[in-house]
C-alpha cells in the first residue's frame, strides 16, 4: 500500500515537474520568487546545456531557518542579503570561492569588491542593491522631508499617518542613524534612550507593514512611510506627489548576493552561474527587470537609460551616508530583540 | 421529503443575513476583478481597462511558473482533500458509532492537534522530521503534510453530521439481514453526504491556501500558487494575480453553475 | 475532553465497535507520524539551549519558560518580575479570537440555517457558494478587504452617500479590523459544520414545540439550537482556534502594532529572534492553554447534556 502510493505520488511528481534529468549539468537555485527573469535562465541554460531548478523564499530569515533545519545540501546557490551573507557565513553554511575560480571576478566594480559582509568575496558576488528609506507625500506635508524626524519625531500634521517596514533590522537602523548611535550598541544608557525613543515614536505611527508598503501610500492611507527604493520609484509612478526622502542623518543601504551554499550538489554549475551573472550584459538584464542597482563594471550601456535618473536610486549631494545593517553578537542581539518586542507587545 | 409548515422552518432575518454574508464574502473578489482589468500596475489607482494583464498571465515571462504552480496547488489539494476526508470519515464512524472506549478522548486529542499547533511549529518540526529520515522534498512533502494537516477541518462537520443520525436506520437494514459492510455503505453513508461534502470542501479550500507549511516542505522547483504570489510580494503585488485570482473565480463559477443544471435535471425525488 | 465536538449528541452509538480499530488506524497512523512527532519534537526543543540565530543546543534549559513568565529588565540582569509582555499578547488573541468566533456565529448561523432549509438539490450549489472566495489566496483577499475599509474606500463611501454617516468611519488599524478580517478568513469554517448539522434536523420537532405554544425563537433557543449543538461547537472550535494563530489578517488590517500569538511564535523561527526554544515554548503554552478551553467546553457540554 505505502509503496502504491510512493509509486504513484513519485510517478505524479515527475509528470508535473517536467524536469528531464538528461541534461548535461543541473543547478539548483535558492532565491526570491520573481526576481530574475526567465528569459536569462533560458539564456543560461543555451549557453551552457545546465537545467536549472529553482526553489524561492519570501524572506531572507525564512530561508536561513529552513536551510538550518536540514535542506543545506539541496541547493546550488541562494541570494541572501547583506548581512544574511555574515551570518550564513559565520554560521558555516557558505562554500569558499578559490582564486580564479570565477573568471569574471574582476568584473565586480571596486566598490563592492570588499564589502563588509563579505570581505574579499570569498563566499558571493553582487546581484542587486539599493536603498530602504521612506517616502513622503509632498501634497499633505511641504517641509523639509530629508531628516529622520519624519519617521520618529515627526510634525504634528503626519502624526498618525506613518507605516514603517515590520522589519526589526531596518527599522532598528533607522533608529540608529536618527540618534547618531551605533546599531550594535553596547552603552546602557544609550539602549535606554532608543527604547524610550521608539516607545515615544510608537504613538506617532499607523502601522507596521511591508507586504503593501506601497499601497498603504499610493492609497492616501498614510502620509509617510518606510520603502525601498525600486518600491518608491512605483509607488511615484502611481502617484507623483510622493517624494523619496535621502535623510541628512544617513539612510540603510542594502545589496543582494548570489552565495555558493555549503555542499552544493552541483558546485561546477554554480560556480558557472555566477560567473554568467557577472556578465556586464546579463546582469544589466537583472537590473532592467528588478529596477534595482547593479555591482558589475561595463554593465552602463545594457542598461535602461532611465535607472541613471531615477530620482530614488540617485542620492543627493546633501545625502547622508548609506550604512548596510550590521549584525550583533549573541549578547547585544538579545537587548535589541527585547526592544523590538517592548516596541510590539 | 415531506415539507412541514414553511412558517416553522423560517426566521425572519435569516435570508437577510444570508444575502449580507453573501455580499460579505464576495466584495472583496469584487475589488480583484475590477483591478485585473486594471492597465498600470497598480492595484490602487485605477488607470483604464485592459486585458493586458491577461495575456501577461498567458504569455508573460513568468506564465509557465504560475501556471504550474496552479495544476501543483489543485492536484495537492483534490487529492489531500479526498485522503483527509477519507481518514475522517471512517474515524468519525469509530468516534460515533464505536461506543465509549478508553482511546477515545485521547483520538479525539489526536485528530484535534493539527488545529492547536501553529502552523509555523508544524512547518519547521515536519521539515526536520522529513529531513531526518531522508524524505525527499517535492510535491509528495507537501501533499503528505496537507492530509495530516487537513483531518481536523474535514473530522469536525463529519462527526457534527454523524451525531445528528440516529442509528435506527442501520438497524433496520442489519434487521433485515443487511451486513455491518452492507448498512455503513449503503445507509450511512448516503445519510453522511452533506457532512462528507463539507468536510471535504473544507479540507480543499485549507490546503489550497496553505503558505507557511507548503512553504517550508516544499521542494526545488514545486511551488504552489500560496508560495508564489507570497514570493512576488518582492516585486510588489501586480494585477496579474489579481486575473490569476478572477480566473479562478470564473472556473470555479462554472463549475458551480454545471453542478446547478445537472441537479436541476435530477430532480426527480 | 473527547465531547468536545464527539460525544454531544444523542446518537452515539455502538454499531462498529468490532470494526473501531481498523477505523480509527488510518487517522492513528498519520497523525502520530506527522502531528504528534513534530509536536513532542517541539516539546524536546522547548526544554533546550537556543542556538543563536536558529537552532537548538542539545543541553537541558529552562530558559525559554524563564523568558515567557519573568522579566528580567532590558539587560536580562534585574531581579526576575513576572512578565506580562507575553500574557498580554496570548489575552488579546485570545480576546480577538473570541470576538471573530462570534461574529461568525452570529452571521454563520443564520446563513447555514438558511442554506440547510432550500430545497435538497440547490444545497451543494450554496455550499460552494459560500466556499468559492476561499478558492483565491488569502494575502490577496485581505489586501482587497483593506482596499474596502480605507478611510476614502467604498464601504466609507457609500455609507457617506447614503447619508448614514457623515465622517468616515476609522476601521482600519483598529481592533475592529482585525476582528473583521479573523472573521472573513474563517467564515465557512462555521457555516459548513452547522450546516451538515441542521440539514439533519427534524423539523417535527419544531412543529411539536410550535403546536404547545412555543413561539419561534423560544423554538429556536429550547429545540432548535440543543439538537445541532455539535455542529455549532465544531464551527467554533474552527473558527477559534486557527483564528489564535493567524497572522495575516492582523497584520495586513490592524496595522501589526502589536504582537498577536501567531506573528510572536512566526517570528521566533523565521524572523529576527530566530529563538527556536522560546517560539517551541510559547506553542507549548498555547497548545495547553488551547487544551483547556476544549476541556471546559466539553466539560460544559456533557453537563448540559446530563440535564436534557
Amino acid at each position: 500500500m505505502k509503496h502504491m502510493i510512493k509509486a504513484s505520488a513519485t510517478a505524479m511528481a515527475l509528470a508535473l515537474a517536467a524536469t528531464g534529468a538528461s541534461a548535461e549539468g543541473k543547478l539548483v537555485v535558492y532565491h526570491w520568487f520573481e526576481y530574475i527573469p526567465q528569459d536569462l535562465l533560458d539564456k543560461f541554460t543555451a549557453e551552457t546545456g545546465i537545467e536549472v531548478t529553482m526553489d524561492t523564499y519570501d524572506s531572507n530569515e525564512a530561508m536561513l531557518a529552513s536551510l538550518k533545519a536540514g535542506a543545506i545540501g539541496t541547493y546550488d546557490v541562494a541570494v541572501p542579503g547583506d548581512y544574511m551573507v555574515s551570518i550564513m557565513a559565520g554560521e558555516g553554511l557558505l562554500d569558499t570561492i578559490a582564486d580564479g575560480e570565477l573568471a569574471n571576478k574582476g568584473n565586480i566594480s571596486s566598490d563592492w569588491a570588499d564589502p563588509s559582509f563579505d570581505p574579499g568575496r570569498m563566499h558571493s558576488i553582487p546581484y542587486q542593491w539599493g536603498s530602504t528609506a521612506f517616502m513622503v507625500d509632498t501634497a499633505s506635508y511641504s517641509g523639509d522631508i530629508n531628516s529622520t524626524d519624519i519617521l520618529f519625531n515627526p510634525p504634528a500634521e503626519l502624526s498618525g499617518k506613518i507605516n514603517m517596514l515590520d522589519s526589526q533590522g531596518e527599522v532598528m537602523a533607522m533608529a540608529a542613524l536618527h540618534l547618531g548611535m551605533e546599531q550594535c550598541s553596547t552603552d546602557r544608557d544609550k539602549l535606554k534612550a532608543l527604547n524610550a525613543m521608539l516607545q515615544e515614536a510608537k504613538g506617532h505611527w499607523a502601522s507596521f507593514n511591508s507586504d503593501t508598503a506601497k499601497e498603504v501610500l499610493v492609497s492616501g492611507d498614510v502620509s509617510v512611510g518606510m520603502i525601498y527604493d525600486g518600491f518608491g520609484a512605483k509607488a511615484r509612478s502611481e502617484k507623483a506627489s510622493l517624494k523619496y526622502a535621502f535623510p541628512s542623518q544617513g539612510y540603510v543601504v542594502w545589496m543582494d548576493n548570489v552565495v555558493l551554499l555549503k555542499d552544493a550538489p552541483n558546485r561546477d554549475s554554480a560556480i558557472k552561474f555566477m560567473d554568467f551573472l557577472l556578465e556586464p550584459e546579463n546582469i544589466a538584464a537583472v537590473s532592467n527587470y528588478a529596477r534595482y542597482g547593479l555591482g558589475v563594471n561595463g554593465a552602463g550601456e545594457f542598461l535602461d537609460p532611465e535607472l541613471a535618473t531615477l530620482p530614488e536610486s540617485n542620492p543627493p549631494a546633501e545625502a547622508g551616508a548609506g550604512v548596510f545593517i550590521e549584525v550583533c553578537d549573541e549578547a547585544t542581539q538579545a537587548v535589541y530583540d527585547k526592544i523590538w518586542t517592548n516596541l510590539k507587545k | 421529503m415531506a415539507t412541514p409548515g414553511n412558517d416553522i422552518k423560517s426566521y425572519p432575518g435569516f435570508r437577510f443575513i444570508t444575502i449580507a454574508c453573501l455580499i460579505i464574502l464576495y466584495a472583496p473578489l469584487v475589488v480583484v476583478t475590477i483591478y485585473s482589468f486594471n492597465a498600470s500596475k497598480s492595484i490602487t489607482v485605477w488607470e483604464g481597462l485592459s486585458l493586458h494583464w491577461y495575456a501577461d498571465v498567458f504569455t508573460g515571462p513568468d506564465s509557465g511558473k504560475f501556471k504550474l504552480a496552479a495544476r501543483n496547488s489543485f492536484v495537492i489539494a483534490i487529492i489531500a482533500a479526498s485522503v483527509s476526508t477519507a481518514i475522517a470519515t471512517l474515524a468519525a464512524t469509530a468516534m460515533v458509532r464505536g461506543g465509549q472506549f478508553k482511546l477515545r478522548t485521547v483520538s479525539f486529542g489526536l485528530i484535534s492537534l493539527p488545529l492547536m499547533v501553529p502552523e509555523i511549529v508544524t512547518a519547521v518540526a515536519t521539515l526536520i522530521f522529513f529531513n531526518a529520515i531522508g524524505f525527499d522534498r517535492g510535491l509528495m512533502t507537501i501533499l503528505v503534510a496537507h492530509i495530516a494537516f487537513c483531518i481536523p477541518f474535514a473530522y469536525l462537520p463529519i462527526s457534527a453530521r454523524m451525531q445528528g443520525i440516529e442509528d435506527t436506520y442501520e438497524q433496520a437494514a442489519m434487521d433485515l439481514y443487511a451486513t455491518k459492510r452492507q448498512a455503513f455503505t449503503k445507509i450511512l453513508m448516503p445519510l453522511m453526504m452533506p457532512g462528507i461534502i463539507s468536510g471535504f470542501l473544507l479540507a480543499f479550500i485549507v490546503s489550497l491556501d496553505d503558505f507557511i507549511i507548503t512553504n517550508f516542505v516544499k521542494g526545488a522547483g514545486v511551488e504552489t500558487l500560496p508560495t508564489a504570489i507570497f514570493g512576488s510580494v518582492k516585486q510588489g503585488i501586480k494585477p496579474n494575480i489579481m486575473a490569476i485570482s478572477t480566473m479562478l473565480l470564473g472556473l470555479s463559477i462554472v463549475m458551480v453553475t454545471i453542478s446547478y443544471f445537472v441537479s436541476k435535471t435530477d430532480n426527480t425525488k | 475532553m473527547a465531547g468536545g465536538a464527539a460525544s454531544g449528541g444523542s446518537a452515539t452509538t455502538d454499531t462498529y465497535k468490532d470494526a473501531r480499530g481498523w477505523l480509527l488506524m488510518p487517522a492513528w497512523s498519520v497523525l502520530l507520524v506527522l502531528s504528534l512527532a513534530p509536536v513532542f519534537m517541539m516539546l524536546v526543543y522547548s526544554f533546550l539551549t537556543k542556538e543563536f540565530r536558529g537552532g537548538v543546543i542539545w543541553e537541558f534549559s529552562l530558559a525559554a519558560y524563564d523568558q515567557f513568565f519573568f522579566d528580567r529588565g532590558l539587560f536580562g540582569d534585574d531581579p526576575p518580575v513576572i512578565e506580562w509582555t507575553y500574557l498580554t499578547i496570548f489575552w488579546r488573541s485570545i480576546w480577538q479570537a473570541g470576538a471573530a468566533t462570534i461574529l461568525s456565529l452570529l452571521i454563520g448561523f443564520p446563513t447555514a440555517y438558511y442554506i440547510a432549509t432550500r430545497p435538497e438539490n440547490v444545497r451543494p450549489v450554496w455550499l460552494f457558494l459560500i466556499t468559492i472566495p476561499y478558492w483565491v489566496n488569502l494575502l490577496i483577499r485581505t489586501v482587497s478587504m483593506k482596499f474596502l475599509l480605507r478611510d476614502q474606500g467604498p464601504l466609507n463611501d457609500l455609507l457617506m452617500s447614503t447619508g448614514l454617516i457623515s465622517e468616515p468611519i476609522h476601521i482600519i488599524n483598529t481592533n475592529l479590523a482585525v476582528q473583521l478580517g479573523l472573521f472573513y478568513s474563517y467564515l465557512p469554517f462555521m457555516v459548513l459544520p452547522i450546516y451538515a448539522a441542521v440539514e439533519r434536523y427534524n423539523f417535527a420537532l419544531s412543529e411539536a414545540a410550535a403546536d404547545l405554544y412555543a413561539n419561534k425563537w423560544v423554538t429556536l433557543r429550547r429545540v432548535l439550537l440543543p439538537a445541532v449543538k455539535p455542529g455549532v461547537v465544531a464551527g467554533c472550535i474552527l473558527v477559534f482556534v486557527p483564528s489564535l494563530g493567524a497572522f495575516l489578517a492582523p497584520d495586513l488590517l490592524g496595522g501589526a502594532k502589536n504582537f498577536m500569538i501567531g506573528s510572536l511564535i512566526e517570528e521566533q523561527f523565521k524572523g529576527n529572534a530566530g529563538n527556536w526554544p522560546f517560539g517551541a515554548a510559547a506553542s507549548m503554552v498555547l497548545l495547553t492553554m488551547v487544551l483547556i478551553i476544549l476541556l471546559i467546553c466539553a466539560r460544559q457540554q456533557s453537563k448540559a447534556g446530563k440535564e436534557v
